[in-house]
């Protein structure tokens, strides 16, 4: 009997997520509702069968998110019980944070890194689980799976603690925390590939439907609610579009296609000619973009 | 695209993904000396198996313009080096980790940095790899970093090795240049263990040999790179090894249930199988194999499960459960080989922490044998070990752990070496064997134990532990304090730095490592008086946090205080009772403590005393004083 390629994926993420419960006293997974969470989720159910995941999961929410991300967060934490912390920045709401006004960067940082920072302060945890992979973006792709954090949160890519074979150090002093990415080693198709074989709930926004739509710099960008203030030359169209990433909804660009089902995201995706990060608006503001976020905490 | 997916629809999807999924998974990395190409073969891999998104390839062109060192022609080394600094400075400082497929495999690929001082992050690809690509400029030939590189490859277990004479289209594709660096490669790597060695002449700038054979090289009649890396055999013996699972986390939701969570680490276990505890050996069965998809009759290597036995057996974090007929050893005495990846050295005597896959414990190198010269391989005897340095030494652990020796199972023999304060990762080792010693010095149980000499002298011994720069008045207090317990009847003892240095120390210098050993020394000699029932004085600088955990460790809760004697620098060197700043001043004394080597300041002393402004006598009374409240005397 020889275990397959995503058996060993799953094999490799399952460990990580013990060796984190195992060794710290207060971990934390960061759910951000979209495809990579929702594989996370399940992972971590499978880890600690038949006991509960042993720690809470924390939405960092921007409240810029689609609608249907939120009820379908909503949904997940009542079906499987899980412990649900949902952290919204104070400060941010206070400044009446707006993408569309104060652009994608600002906004970014201040409702996701500086609320991430805060809620991580607020509850003490001292590692969280994130859903990156190494396969996204550059700077991933150096990043260790269990990634050091100064008290500050921040990020040294020049020091990061060499990490041999799967023994992984742990250790923290009080106040400094570990950022852990069971994924690390999945790639795209991967994700696809185990939602299909696992069946797992994904957002609905992932399959292809009629949505309204405006053409907004090169990208397709839905009109989810009553906040998004047309230019006077746009218009919103009805069309047949789906999402291949999922972050806040004036930031991220939907694609035409008619994949209303996982077997056709997949064919999909293995016939497309551009990376998934296309869609996101965050990525693209100015060069070495996410290493910038990520040094000051972003996931 | 070398996956053919001109065909692949929704209706035929499940089928297409079920053939990908048998697919076996090769990980190997790059290495070799910089500029050897190793990011641009990467590069190259993935643009030639279609790797790369029109919208990275727009990324890179543009990069190229920006950054690029490839003229007019795109700079595939771009794709992998993710960093600012990378990309600003052209090389690459981390390990990178990439993915691609064709129709025979799956890759994972380690971007490794060609640096002699990033070599840790070298190690660390090679860590998880089944094969490494050992780059050489053909222009350049092989280098120091070529056999380094190939030691530690080796040193990690690597079997397979590809010898890449890359930029071959710069010496106008001789065959006489590329027989010339396979010799030189064949020279010293066939004692190196490997089990194949294949070198390929290419362009990975160009593409010669990587996916389809050149035709620039007719001489040349082996495989193009990808077809080998598609066909090496994997070694796959995991599954024949004897049964090893380290148990990460025992799991109890409940009163009813109690299952060891961990993974395969080797070989196969079956529902009704024996299995040992490695560290108590008791034997028990295997009850049932729990997965969230339903129970298992049977699990093999690389499956993460959570076991549950049959009878109510000690198990915990750390421990393995294994195979009865073909256990572990278990042993807190041991020799292996160490990679060192920090800007301090390795120094024997000190105590850091030993981390394996699942156990933790303190240890500290008894003896460093010696240092392996990575360029002629000699082996040197050297009394620390620098960054990218490799040694062999014997360790001691606080407490026994269960291990394979690291050629018999990569998992259950490794560890890595963590700093106790910052927690830093401070090098890796691979377990060479266990050492008798362990078995054949026991200790002596003797029938007049600790309490009863205490008892007879009416006193609770302990060590009273004075640390401070040189001239801060350790020694004068310390003799005040003696003296007030010799007046009230107490049996003392005082250990002064100086004079200990004339007869036990006088071997030591005065280099950090000897400065490791000689608190050692001394902490080993204050416990065999506090064994003996006295309280005991020690006055050394003992300058480092670590030594002074490592005394008060080697005592009981309660016995050991130490005493801050806090005095600034410019108030020692005022006194200068021996004139020995006024010497480190003027150059005449080497590693003079708060001159020209470091003094960690206490973080919790007992006491700490500050000395300004007060007499000796006065600080000595303090001393006393405290000790009474606490019931010391």
């Amino acid at each position: 009997m020889h275990l397959s390629h995503l058996d060993r994926l799953e094999a490799e993420a399952i460990h990580i997520f013990r060796e984190v419960a195992a060794n710290f006293s207060n971990p934390v997974m960061l759910y951000s509702i979209g495809k990579d969470s929702s594989v996370m989720l399940h992972l971590a159910m499978k880890a600690f069968y038949p006991a509960k995941p042993p720690f809470p999961f924390l939405h960092v929410d921007t409240t810029w998110k689609f609608r249907e991300m939120i009820s379908f967060r909503d949904r997940m934490a009542k079906d499987l019980g899980f412990d649900l912390l949902v952290h919204i920045n104070p400060d941010g709401v206070a400044e009446n944070i707006n993408p569309f006004r104060h652009g994608s960067n600002y906004h970014t940082h201040v409702m996701k890194t500086v609320g991430l920072r805060q809620a991580l302060d607020k509850y003490g945890f001292d590692a969280a689980f994130g859903g990156a992979r190494r396969d996204e973006e550059k700077s991933r792709a150096k990043e260790r799976i269990f990634s050091f954090r100064t008290t500050n949160h921040t990020w040294d890519p020049k020091s990061q603690r060499p990490e041999m074979w799967k023994t992984y150090n742990t250790r923290v002093n009080k106040g400094e925390t570990i950022r852990v990415f069971p994924l690390s080693n999945w790639t795209e198709l991967d994700i696809w590939q185990y939602i299909l074989k696992e069946n797992i709930p994904i957002v609905p926004l992932y399959f292809a439907a009629e949505r309204p739509v405006v053409e907004r710099d090169g990208m397709l960008i839905m009109v989810d609610d009553d906040r998004m203030q047309l230019e006077k030359d746009e218009v919103v169209a009805k069309r047949l579009v789906r999402f291949r990433t999922l972050g806040c909804y004036p930031l991220t660009g939907a694609i035409e296609s008619e994949a209303d089902t996982l077997e056709k995201i997949v064919a999909e995706m293995l016939t497309a000619r551009t990376s998934e990060r296309q869609g996101r608006l965050i990525d693209k503001d100015e060069a070495g973009s996410m290493e910038k976020k990520k040094r000051e905490g972003y996931f | 695209m070398k996956i053919d997916t001109a065909n692949v629809s929704a209706g035929n999807i499940v089928d297409y993904l079920n053939a990908q999924e048998h697919k076996s998974m090769l990980r190997f990395l790059t290495c070799g000396s910089v500029d050897d190409g190793k990011s641009t073969l990467i590069g190259r891999l993935l643009y030639d198996t279609k790797l790369i998104f029109e919208d990275q390839l727009v990324a890179l062109e543009s990069d190229s313009r920006k950054h690029g060192t490839a003229g007019e022609n795109i700079d595939f080394a771009l794709l992998v080096d993710g960093l600012e600094a990378e990309r600003e400075q052209g090389i690459t400082i981390d390990v990178a980790y990439r993915f691609f497929a064709t129709e025979k495999r799956k890759f994972i690929v380690a971007d490794t940095p060609g640096h002699e001082e990033y070599t840790r992050n070298m190690a660390t690809g090679a860590s998880t790899a089944d094969l490494a690509i050992v780059l050489v400029d053909s222009r350049q030939g092989v280098l120091r970093q070529t056999r380094r590189h190939s030691f530690i490859a080796s040193l990690l277990g690597i079997r397979h090795i590809v010898l890449a004479v890359n930029k071959i289209d710069l010496v106008g594709y001789d065959q006489a240049v590329f027989d010339g660096i396979v010799a030189d490669y064949m020279a010293f790597a066939k004692d190196l263990g490997f089990e194949t060695i294949l070198p390929i002449p290419l362009s990975a700038r160009f593409g010669d040999n990587i996916t389809t054979r050149s035709e620039q090289m007719p001489w040349y009649d082996g495989p193009a790179l990808l077809e080998h890396l598609e066909s090496v055999p994997i070694e796959d013996g995991a599954l024949d090894r004897p049964f090893r699972f380290p148990v990460q986390y025992v799991n109890r939701p409940n009163l009813n249930f109690r299952g060891f969570a961990g993974q395969v680490s080797s070989g196969r276990i079956a529902v009704g199988d024996e299995v040992m505890v490695a560290k108590s050996r008791q034997v028990s069965k295997i009850k049932e194999i729990v997965t969230h998809g339903g129970n298992l009759r049977e699990a093999v290597e690389g499956q993460a499960v959570t076991l549950v036995l049959e009878d109510q057996v000690e198990v915990s974090r750390g421990n393995m459960l294994v195979a009865p007929a073909d256990a572990p050893q278990v042993t807190d005495q041991l020799q292996a080989h160490l990679i060192w990846f920090d800007a301090n050295p390795l120094l024997p005597g000190r105590s850091y922490i030993l981390r394996t896959e699942t156990d933790s414990v303190n240890c500290t190198i008894t003896a460093l044998k010696h240092e392996i010269d990575v360029n002629t391989f000699a082996q040197e005897a050297v009394k620390s070990l620098p960054m990218n340095g490799v040694g062999v030494c014997n360790i001691s652990l606080q407490a026994p752990i269960a291990f394979d020796p690291y050629k018999h199972n990569r998992s259950t023999g490794n560890f890595v070496i963590i700093d106790r304060y910052s927690n830093a990762t401070l090098g890796a080792g691979m377990i060479d064997f266990a050492l008798r010693r362990a078995d054949n010095v026991q200790w002596q149980a003797t029938d007049v134990h600790k309490k009863a000499r205490a008892e007879l002298k009416h006193q609770k011994p302990a060590v009273l532990w004075f640390t401070g720069f040189s001239g801060s008045g350790k020694s004068t207090i310390a003799n005040g304090v003696e003296k007030l317990l010799h007046a009230r009847g107490r049996h003392t003892y005082m250990l002064d730095g100086d004079n200990v240095r004339h007869g036990l120390n006088r071997d030591l210098g005065f280099t950090q490592e000897d400065r490791v050993e000689n608190i050692r020394r001394v902490a080993e000699v204050a416990r065999l008086m506090v064994d003996a029932g006295l309280i005991v004085l020690v006055s050394f600088i003992s300058p480092f946090r670590s030594e002074r955990r490592l005394a008060r460790e080697m005592l009981e809760d309660g016995e050991f205080f130490e005493i801050f004697v806090d005095t600034p620098i410019e108030e020692c060197a005022k006194r200068d009772p021996k004139g020995l700043y006024r010497k480190a001043a003027a150059g005449e004394i080497a590693n003079f403590t708060g001159i020209s080597s470091p003094y960690e300041r206490p973080e919790n002393p007992e006491i700490h005393l500050h000395t300004v402004g007060h007499t000796p006598q006065d600080l000595a009374v303090r001393i006393v004083d405290f000790l009474h409240e606490q019931g010391e005397d």
